[in-house]
């Protein structure tokens, strides 16, 4: 249970890269459900555009940052089709990757310490009269030891299942 | 199932911004229990992944009709509902605010269908089947596969009610039909969402069951034994 994390995280991401950076170019150009749904009534050409009828999609508007310069997944200014795609998709992991990645580990709970008293004591489930034992052995507090959090994990989970 | 800008009016857009502001701050509050030290890279890991498939529009056998991946199953197995909402959203925000995709107007919309909703009938289902299921790679698959597929179903609805309140075009009393349009698609988009949920999780749950929050966090009935045994006769 104390194995590092990196070397999933790297393969994940790795994954993650290939199919923005590379299989992204073989995704189907058709509208997706909604979109499909909204041209009930209308007629289209090859290129999907409206060519008469009457439906909701008729009522779309441009997006607002429409000139960002990755809009509609491609990088402006490259004209290879192939890699402004496929570029654009990189770029798209690494920045949800960054920003998800950074907010949450912002956001994330410090230390292995499951209820530092008073702090949540809905974490262990209120009125568990043994929530204590945890946070009572003074070396569960030492900065971020795998081990241990994982320890009051099982713990807790055991203690858990058989309340 | 972006909604682009002008097909839900800006009132009721708005209102659901505001809906989705205080369920994501629910989730934050919520899944700070869950995020540690190694839940939260997994958090960032999931939600790059997310943004990558979506940008994989698979046909569906309907002619000129495609769909990619909602993820909001696939996030909740693996990191947990309340992070995983988070997940998605934060996908759909880097989708409208640097790709273009989805309405900025409409963020609130996408995020209540596809983050909030997604991924709450996902892990409701999820809870069930984890428990009547055995927990084998194939009882993981079907929880996996039914749980995503109904997940996009659900949202496709959430669309459909916000229609209801303020689509700009008048269906003539004809909502029924969309409802019944939408619903007829996303079973179909829903069957490319389990196989890519159930494919990804199976993976994972063989490389690193520990990082498969739904198996951590649900509980089989009977507890596991607290301490090994060194050299256990079982």
């Amino acid at each position: 249970m104390s194995k590092r994390s990196w070397p999933f995280l790297l393969g994940g991401l790795l994954v993650a890269l290939l199919l923005a950076g590379v299989v992204s170019n073989y995704a189907s150009a058709h509208p997706d459900g909604l979109d499909s749904s909204l041209l009930k009534g209308c007629t289209v050409n090859a290129d999907d555009e409206i060519t008469g009828g009457s439906c909701p999609a008729q009522q779309a508007k441009d997006h607002e940052l429409a000139d960002s310069p990755l809009a509609d997944y491609g990088v402006r200014g490259v004209r290879n089709g192939f890699l402004s795609t496929g570029l654009s998709g990189v770029l798209g992991v690494l920045l949800t990757f960054a920003l998800g990645g950074g907010l949450f580990w912002l956001a994330r709970r410090r230390g292995p310490a499951t209820a530092p008293a008073g702090a949540d004591p809905t974490i262990a489930g209120p009125g568990d009269a043994t929530a204590g034992v945890t946070t009572a052995d003074p070396t569960a507090t030492g900065p971020g030891e795998p081990p241990a959090g994982d320890e009051t994990h099982a713990a807790r989970a055991t203690r858990a299942g058989t309340r | 199932m972006h909604i682009s800008n002008g097909i839900i009016d800006g009132p009721v857009a708005a209102i659901f911004a505001a809906l989705a502001l205080a369920a994501l701050t629910l989730c934050v509050l919520r899944g700070r229990r869950d995020l540690d030290d190694r839940l939260a890279p997994m958090a960032g890991l999931v939600a790059a992944f997310i943004f990558a498939v979506q940008m994989l529009n698979f046909p569906i056998f309907t002619a000129g009709v495609s769909g990619h991946l909602l993820g909001g199953a696939l996030a909740a197995l693996l990191v947990g509902p309340w992070v995983g909402a988070l997940c998605v959203a934060v996908v759909l925000v880097v989708q409208a605010l640097v790709f273009g995709d989805g309405g900025v107007a409409m963020l609130g919309l996408n995020i209540t269908n596809m983050a909030l909703l997604g991924t709450a009938a996902a892990y409701l289902l999820i809870a069930l089947l984890l428990r009547v299921l055995r927990r084998t790679p194939a009882g993981l698959a079907v929880t996996a596969f039914v749980s995503a597929l109904l997940s996009v179903v659900v949202a496709s609805q959430g669309f459909v009610l916000q229609y209801w309140l303020g689509g700009t075009t008048d269906l003539g009393g004809n909502l029924a039909g969309l409802a019944g349009t939408m619903a007829g698609v996303h079973l179909l988009i829903g069957i490319g969402e389990g196989l890519i949920t159930a494919t990804t999780v199976v993976t994972v749950a063989k490389v690193r069951p520990d990082l498969v929050y739904a198996l951590r966090a649900l509980k089989p009935a009977a507890p596991a034994p607290a301490v090994p045994v060194a050299g256990g006769a079982r």
